[in-house]
C-alpha cells in the first residue's frame, strides 16, 4: 500500500532576496507517514514545521529529493491538481480561510472549483457540516461565529472536497482551551471514523500526546520520532530543543530528580495521579 | 490606601438598542492595588477584553465609574487622555500593530507623543528593548525582519517605554512556542521587578497563572465571579471546570490524588507539587 505521504531527503532552501544569502530549512529529511495515521509534528518556532506542511500539498516545492503525496510526486507539474484533491490544509488564523458569507457556501467553494456537479455539492456540504458539528450553523455569516467554530468550518470546507488527507497548521494557536477540544475532538473522530490521515503541527504538548505518532523537528532535522509515550519520556532532550513535555510528565519528571522513580509515560492526569499515589502508598507499607 | 484603580459597579453593551445589543459587562466591580500582579481568566465572550478595555478609557461604561487614583477618568478630558498613558494596554497580536520604518521608532512612538524630550525618549526605548531582550543590532533592523517572538516582544517594549503605572496585557504568549512563552512572560516579570509595576494579565493558560499572578479574576458570563489568591480560585476547582474553564494540570492530578484519599490542600503549581509530595516521601530526605 502506498503511504499517504513520502519524504525522501527533502532539500529546501528559500531564496536569498538580491544579494543576501538563502535560508536553507531542509538538508536530507526524510519522512513517511502511512495512510490513516495521526501523526503530530513538534518543534520550535524557526524548526522547519511550517515549511514541512507546505510541502505536502505542493504550495513549496522541493529544491532537493522527492515528496510524494499519495503515490503522486509533487514536483511533477500534472500532478499538482490532484495532489491539493487529496490533500487538504488548515492554517493558523480562521479568519485568512474564511471567503464566503454564509458558512455553507464557504463550505461549498472547494467542491466548486472541483467542478463537482451541484446535486452532489449540496451533499457533500451538509455531509461535512454535520461532521464538524456546525449544521446548525449553516445559514449564519462565519464572521460572528467564535475562533473554534471558524477553524470547524474551514475544516468542513476541506471534507467538502473529501481528501484522503489534512495537513493542520497550528490550528488552535488562536483559540481558547474550549475552541482548542471542540477542533481537536472534531479532527480526532475524522481519523478514527473516516480513516482521513492527519498531519497535525502543534505548539500544544496535550494535542500531540492524543497523536498515534509524533515527530520532533530540530533546525530541519528529525531530532525524535515514535509514539507519544516514547517521545515525552525524552524530556531533558524536549527541553534542550526549547519544547516541553505534557504537564504530567514534568511533573514526574520532577519528582524524580527529588528521588521518586515514576515512570514517565503518563500523559493524562488520572494515571499520573495513580501512578504518584503508588509510589507513595508502596513506600508507606515497606 | 487610595487604590490605584477601582471599578466601581460597571457595566457595558455593545450596539445598545439595536436588535444586536450584548451586555458585555454587567455590574463588575474590583479595586487594583500598586504593586499586584492580576491574571484574568474567563471564557471567550465572558467579557475580559471589554472589561480592558475599560480601564484605560478606550470604552465608556453605560453605569458606574473607574477611577485612578481616586478619580474618574471621564471627569475631563485631559485626565481621559493621562490616564491612557498612565494606563498601558497591550493588545492581543500585538505585532499586527508595528508598523514604523525601525524597530527604534516603533518603540519610540508612545514616548514621542507623551510630549517628551529626545534624551528622555532615547532613555526609554533604550531601557524598554533590555527589558524585553531586544538588541542594539535590533532597534536599528526594520521590525518587519525580526521572528514572530521578537516582534511580540518589541511591541510590548512600545507600550513599556511609556513607563505606565499599570500594564495590562491580554493574552501576551498566545501562538508562541514554550521557549517564547517562557521568554515573554520573564520579561514581564523583570519589568514589573524593576518598575516596582502593577500588572495585570489576561490568558487562557492556567498553568502561567497559577505560577505568576498573586490574585486572579474569573469572569463568566460578563460578570465577574470569582476574586481571589490562585490558591483560593483553585481550591474551588471543580466550579471552574463547570464554567468550562481549565485548571492547570498539576490540580487535576492533585484532584485526582484527593479522589483517591491523598490531600494536599493549596497545591496548584508544580513547584508545590514537587515540595508537598517529597516531604510526604520522607520528610525531603531524599532531596
Amino acid at each position: 500500500m502506498e503511504s499517504a505521504v513520502e519524504v525522501k531527503n527533502l532539500c529546501f532552501t528559500y531564496p536569498g532576496v538580491e544579494d543576501t544569502p538563502g535560508v536553507a530549512v531542509f538538508n536530507g529529511l526524510s519522512l513517511t507517514v502511512e495512510e490513516g495515521d495521526f501523526v503530530a509534528v513538534l518543534g520550535g518556532n524557526g524548526s522547519g514545521k511550517s515549511t514541512l506542511a507546505k510541502h505536502f500539498n505542493a504550495i513549496l516545492l522541493p529544491s532537493g529529493g522527492t515528496v510524494w503525496v499519495c503515490g503522486l510526486d509533487t514536483a511533477k507539474e500534472e500532478n499538482l491538481i490532484p495532489i491539493r484533491r487529496q490533500v487538504g490544509m488548515v492554517f493558523q488564523n480562521p479568519d485568512n480561510q474564511i471567503v464566503a458569507n454564509v458558512v455553507e457556501e464557504d463550505v461549498a467553494f472547494g467542491p466548486e472549483n472541483l467542478g463537482i456537479p451541484s446535486g452532489e455539492i449540496r451533499q457533500r456540504v451538509d455531509s461535512a457540516l454535520e461532521n464538524v458539528g456546525m449544521y446548525a450553523y449553516r445559514l449564519h455569516a462565519p464572521h460572528l461565529l467564535s475562533g473554534g467554530q471558524k477553524q470547524r468550518v474551514a475544516i468542513a470546507g476541506i471534507l467538502a472536497m473529501a481528501p484522503r488527507c489534512v495537513v493542520l497548521d497550528e490550528p488552535t494557536a488562536m483559540l481558547d482551551p474550549k475552541g482548542r477540544r471542540e477542533v481537536l475532538d472534531t479532527v480526532l473522530r475524522l481519523n478514527r471514523e473516516q480513516g482521513i490521515t492527519v498531519i497535525l503541527i502543534t505548539h500544544h504538548m496535550d494535542e500531540a500526546a492524543k497523536a498515534k505518532r509524533v515527530v520532533v523537528l530540530d533546525h530541519g532535522r528529525i531530532a525524535a520520532q515514535g509514539t507519544p509515550k516514547e517521545v515525552f519520556a525524552q524530556v531533558e532532550l524536549l527541553h534542550s530543543l526549547g519544547l516541553a513535555a505534557p504537564e504530567t510528565v514534568e511533573l514526574c519528571s520532577a519528582l524524580n530528580r527529588q528521588g521518586f522513580s515514576l515512570p514517565l509515560d503518563r500523559l493524562d492526569a488520572q494515571s499520573c495521579a495513580q501512578a504518584i499515589f503508588d509510589a507513595i502508598s508502596g513506600e508507606e507499607k515497606t | 490606601m487610595t487604590p490605584l484603580l477601582e471599578v466601581d459597579h460597571i457595566s457595558y453593551t455593545y450596539s445598545a438598542g439595536t436588535p444586536f445589543a450584548h451586555k458585555a459587562l454587567d455590574d463588575v466591580s474590583f479595586q487594583i492595588h500598586a504593586g499586584e500582579f492580576i491574571g484574568v481568566i474567563g471564557h471567550t465572550g465572558s467579557g475580559k477584553s471589554t472589561l480592558m478595555q475599560h480601564l484605560n478609557g478606550l470604552l465608556k461604561p453605560d453605569e458606574g465609574q473607574i477611577l485612578l487614583g481616586g478619580q474618574d477618568i471621564w471627569s475631563d478630558k485631559k485626565f481621559t487622555r493621562a490616564c491612557r498613558f498612565r494606563v498601558g494596554l497591550v493588545f492581543q497580536y500585538p505585532e499586527y500593530q508595528l508598523f514604523e520604518e525601525t524597530v527604534y521608532a516603533d518603540i519610540a512612538f508612545g514616548p514621542k507623543n507623551m510630549g517628551l524630550d529626545e534624551n528622555e525618549v532615547d532613555r526609554r526605548v533604550r531601557e524598554a528593548a533590555g527589558f524585553v531582550g531586544i538588541t542594539e543590532q535590533q532597534l536599528k533592523a526594520s521590525p518587519f525582519d525580526l521572528s514572530g517572538g521578537q516582534k511580540r516582544r518589541a511591541a510590548i517594549a512600545g507600550i513599556v517605554a511609556m513607563e505606565p503605572e499599570l500594564l495590562i496585557l491580554d493574552e501576551p504568549t498566545a501562538g508562541l512556542d514554550p521557549r517564547g512563552r517562557e521568554e515573554i512572560l520573564d520579561n514581564i516579570q523583570a519589568y514589573r521587578q524593576a518598575k516596582n509595576a502593577t500588572i495585570m494579565m489576561v490568558t487562557h493558560s492556567m498553568n502561567d497563572v497559577a505560577r505568576l499572578a498573586d490574585r486572579l479574576l474569573v469572569m463568566s458570563g460578563s460578570r465577574l465571579v470569582l476574586d481571589g489568591t490562585p490558591e483560593e480560585i483553585f481550591a474551588n476547582a471543580q466550579s471552574l471546570v463547570d464554567m468550562g474553564l481549565d485548571v492547570p494540570e498539576v490540580t487535576r492530578v492533585f484532584l485526582a490524588l484527593e479522589k483517591m484519599g491523598l490531600k494536599y490542600p493549596g497545591v496548584y503549581t508544580m513547584e508545590q507539587a514537587v515540595r508537598a509530595l517529597t516531604q510526604r516521601k520522607g520528610g525531603g530526605g531524599h532531596a
